[in-house]
C-alpha cells in the first residue's frame, strides 16, 4: 500500500495521504552536534522543503532556528513519524529527541 | 521532476476549476475524494479560496481581487453583506467580533470562515456587482496594485486605464493562467512611488523619454522584486521603456517568459526573482526581446525616483490617510483601519457614507486602509463629523496609522505567531505610553507572522517577524526585530538586529529604542537616517527588551490551538470539519488512530 507524502502551502505542513500531519512552528529537541554549539538543538521548525521515506521512517528537510543560540539553517532530514503496515504513525515529537537522518548541513 | 502541484496543475487548472468547485459545493465538503483533497484544495486557490489552517478544516478564506484597490459604487455594501452572512465561524475574535473584512497589503479583500457549500451563492452575489476572486491566489496574475488614487490624484502618467487593460487581458487568459508561481504586478503613474513597485515581480514605474523630438510619458520596467522566505529582493531595472499602449504587450512577454523559463521543479526557487538572480537583467532582456515580443524594446527612459516620497523616510506621511484634493476639485478622505480589519457592520456603514458623501466608490491602500473618494468640498465637514470616523480616523495617532499586520496564526498555516490582535494591543499601548519625537508623524511598525512577509516587514521603520523563544523555561511566542527599512529613491530593507524577543517585551523594547532615538537624533534627523548611521551592534544595544504594563494574552503556542481565542482552544476541541450548517462532521479516521 503506497503512502502519499507531500510538503504543501509554501512548506507549511506535511501531508500524509491527503491529511495534514506536521505543521511548522512546532518545537523539537534535535541531536545535531554540527548544527550549533548547544547540547541539544532547541529547534523551531520554520519551513519544510522536502520529505523522504527510508526504512519506513518519514523525515522532513526542515529550515529553522535553535531558539537558545539563534543559529539558523537545515539540520538535515528530521524524522517525524513512521509508516507501519502501510499506516503513518506520528512520533511523539514533543517528548523525544530527533536525530537527523542523512546529510547534516552546516548552518 | 515536476512537483505534485505542477502535476495537478497540468491536469486541471485555471477557469475549468470552477465547474469542479461548484460540483463539490453542491455535494458538500465530504464529497471531495479523500485521496484528492490536497489536489483540489491547491486548485481552489486559483479561484481565490484558501483552505484555513490545521484545526479549521472545511473552512476557507476567500480573497477578492480589486484591481488597484478600486471598489466601484455598490461593491462595498456587497462585501459587507458577504461578511455578515457567510464569514462567521464557530468562534469569535475578542477584538473584532464575529464577522469582519480584512483589507490587505495588496489592495485586496479577505473574508474568513467561508463554507464550500456557500461558494456558488457567494460568487453569484459578487459577480452581480462585478467583483471576483478569480486568480486572487494560486500560480497566476494576482491582484494588480498601484497608487490607490490612480485616476483621481495627481499623476505623471495615467495608470488606471493601463491597470484595467492588464486586468482584462490577463485574468482568465489561458496563456497566462498557469505560471510556475504567483505573479505580482504593480503599475504606478504618480510621481511619489506609492505603487511599491520595488517589491513586486514586475513593476511599471513612471518615466519619460524623448522620442522623435517629443517627450513621451510612459513606464520603466523592473522585474524580480519580492520579500518572501528570507530572500528579499528589490526589483531590478530591465532597461525597458513602455509607452502606455505598449504596457500590456511588454507585460505579456515577461509573463510568458516566466511561464516558459520559471522553475517548475522546485517551488522554493520558482519566483522570478531567482531567475533574475541567475540570468542577470541583460540576459533577461535579451531573451525577452528574442523570444517573447515582436517589436523593438525601447531602452529605459528617465525615471522620477528622485521625487519618491512614499515611505521614503521623511517626516510626512505619504499614505493617503486624511483629506486630500483630487484633480477634479473634489476630495478624497483616507481612513485609518488598524491592522486592516473592519467589522461587517462598520463596512456596511462605510459603504453608506461613500454613497451619501461621495460617488459610492471606496479604494483600498497598500497600508490596509480605505479611502472615500469624490467628496465635494462643501460636504467634507459633515463627513468628518460622522461617528464611524471616530474609530477609523482620517487623522490617526502615528502608532495607529503605522500599524500593519498579516493574518497570523488565527487562520494561516505558515505563521509562527498571533499577529493582528497583538498588533492592535501594541499600537494601543504605544499610543498611551510612548512619545514620538517632535515632527515624527509617520512611523511604520509591521508585524508579520513568518518569513513569507505578507505584512511587508522589511520596508517598515520597525519590522517584527514571528519567532519563538524560552522564557522561564517555557516556550513562548517571540519576535525578531528589524530596523530602518523603507522605500523611496533609495529603498532599503530593515536590518534584523533583535532576535527572539518575547512578545510581551516588545513594546518595552520599542519604547526604549524610541527614547534612544529621541535623545540622540541630530536636528530634524528622521528615524531611518538615525538607523542608517549606526552599526548593527549599536542598534542591537538600542533594543532593550523589558516587561512593562503591556499584557499579552497570546504568549502560548497559538499555532497548537484550533483557534487562539476560543474558550476551549485545544486541537481536540475543534468542531472542524463541519457540514454546510457548521455541524461537526465525523472526520475520516487518520491512518494511525
Amino acid at each position: 500500500m503506497s503512502v502519499a507524502l507531500r510538503i504543501l502551502d509554501d512548506g507549511a505542513w506535511l501531508s500524509v495521504n491527503d491529511q495534514r500531519r506536521v505543521s511548522v512552528s512546532e518545537l523539537w529537541r534535535v541531536n545535531a552536534p554540527g548544527f550549533c554549539e548547544c547540547e541539544l538543538v532547541d529547534f523551531l521548525a520554520e519551513g519544510f522543503t522536502e520529505v523522504t521515506a527510508a526504512d519506513n521512517e518519514v523525515a522532513i528537510e526542515t529550515y529553522g532556528q535553535c531558539i537558545r543560540c539563534g543559529v539558523s539553517g537545515v539540520p538535515g532530514h528530521l524524522p517525524v513519524g513512521a509508516i507501519i503496515q502501510g499506516r503513518y504513525r506520528d512520533y511523539d515529537r514533543e517528548n523525544v529527541v530527533l536525530s537527523p537522518v542523512g546529510r547534516a548541513d552546516q548552518p | 521532476m515536476p512537483s505534485d502541484v505542477e502535476k495537478w496543475k497540468s491536469e486541471v487548472y485555471g477557469n475549468e476549476i470552477r465547474e469542479h468547485l461548484f460540483r463539490f459545493a453542491e455535494e458538500g465538503w465530504d464529497s471531495i475524494p479523500e485521496d484528492e483533497t490536497d489536489a483540489w484544495l491547491e486548485r481552489f486557490k486559483w479561484w481565490g479560496l484558501y483552505h484555513q489552517r490545521n484545526g479549521q478544516e472545511s473552512y476557507f478564506m476567500m480573497r477578492i481581487g480589486t484591481p488597484n484597490g478600486v471598489l466601484e459604487p455598490g461593491q462595498t455594501e456587497v462585501v459587507a453583506e458577504l461578511a455578515r452572512e457567510y464569514a462567521t465561524g464557530p468562534a469569535s475574535n475578542p477584538e473584532f467580533g464575529e464577522a469582519y473584512v480584512d483589507w490587505t497589503t495588496r489592495q485586496s479583500i479577505q473574508l474568513h470562515w467561508l463554507k464550500l457549500e456557500d461558494i456558488p451563492e457567494i460568487f453569484a452575489k459578487m459577480e452581480a456587482v462585478g467583483l471576483s476572486s478569480q486568480q486572487a491566489c494560486g500560480d497566476s496574475w494576482r491582484n494588480i496594485v498601484g497608487n490607490p488614487m490612480a485616476g483621481k490624484a495627481p499623476e505623471f502618467v495615467d495608470a488606471l486605464p493601463v491597470i484595467q487593460e492588464l486586468n482584462e487581458r490577463f485574468k482568465g487568459n489561458e496563456d497566462h493562467s498557469n505560471l510556475p508561481r504567483k505573479w505580482k504586478v504593480s503599475v504606478t503613474g504618480s510621481a511619489n512611488g506609492s505603487g511599491q513597485g520595488d517589491i513586486n515581480d514586475m513593476a511599471f514605474e513612471p518615466a519619460y523619454k524623448e522620442i522623435a523630438g517629443e517627450e513621451v510619458r510612459g513606464f520603466n520596467v523592473r522585474v524580480g522584486g519580492g520579500l518572501s522566505r528570507n530572500e528579499p529582493r528589490l526589483a531590478r531595472s530591465l532597461d525597458v521603456f513602455a509607452r502606455p499602449e505598449r504596457v500590456a504587450d511588454v507585460a505579456g512577454g515577461i509573463s510568458a517568459l516566466f511561464r516558459e523559463y520559471g522553475d517548475r521543479e522546485d517551488r522554493y526557487n520558482a519566483r522570478i526573482k531567482f531567475l533574475v538572480d541567475e540570468w542577470g537583467t541583460e540576459k533577461f532582456r535579451r531573451i525577452l526581446q528574442e523570444e517573447f515580443v515582436d517589436f523593438e524594446l525601447e531602452p529605459a527612459g528617465t525615471d522620477l525616483r528622485e521625487q519618491y516620497t512614499y515611505n521614503a523616510g521623511g517626516d510626512k506621511a505619504g499614505d493617503l490617510v486624511g483629506v486630500h484634493e483630487q484633480r477634479d476639485g473634489n476630495y478624497f478622505v483616507g481612513l485609518n483601519v488598524l491592522v486592516g480589519r473592519m467589522g461587517a457592520s462598520d463596512t456596511a456603514e462605510l459603504a453608506q457614507l461613500a454613497d451619501e458623501y461621495g460617488s459610492g466608490e471606496i479604494r483600498i491602500s497598500q497600508r490596509q486602509n480605505v479611502i472615500i473618494t469624490d467628496v465635494p468640498e462643501e460636504r467634507l465637514d459633515d463627513l468628518l463629523d460622522e461617528e464611524l470616523l471616530n474609530q477609523y480616523s482620517p487623522d490617526p495617532h502615528p502608532f495607529m496609522r503605522g500599524s500593519v499586520a498579516c493574518t497570523g496564526t488565527e487562520f494561516c498555516s505558515l505563521s509562527i505567531v498571533e499577529t493582528k490582535n497583538r498588533q492592535v494591543r501594541y499600537a494601543r499601548w504605544l499610543k498611551e505610553n510612548v512619545e514620538l519625537p517632535e515632527s515624527v508623524e509617520d512611523f511604520h511598525i509591521h508585524l508579520s507572522g513568518c518569513t513569507a512577509s505578507c505584512a511587508q516587514p522589511q520596508i517598515a521603520d520597525i519590522s517584527l517577524r514571528g519567532m519563538k523563544t524560552r522564557k522561564n523555561g517555557e516556550a513562548v511566542e517571540a519576535l525578531d526585530i528589524g530596523l530602518g527599512g523603507g522605500l523611496g529613491e533609495n529603498p532599503q530593507f530593515a536590518k534584523w538586529v533583535g532576535q527572539r524577543v518575547p512578545a510581551d517585551e516588545v513594546p518595552g523594547a520599542i519604547k526604549n529604542l524610541i527614547n534612544t532615538f529621541a535623545d540622540n537624533r541630530t536636528d530634524g534627523e528622521s528615524f531611518r537616517e538615525f538607523i542608517a548611521r549606526h552599526e548593527e551592534d549599536e542598534l542591537s544595544e538600542f533594543i532593550e527588551p523589558e516587561e512593562t504594563s503591556y499584557d499579552d494574552p497570546m504568549m502560548h503556542n497559538t499555532k497548537l490551538t484550533w483557534y487562539p481565542y476560543a474558550e476551549e482552544d485545544s486541537m481536540d476541541a475543534s468542531p472542524a470539519p463541519t457540514d454546510a450548517d457548521g455541524n461537526p462532521l465525523e472526520e475520516s479516521t487518520p491512518a494511525d488512530d
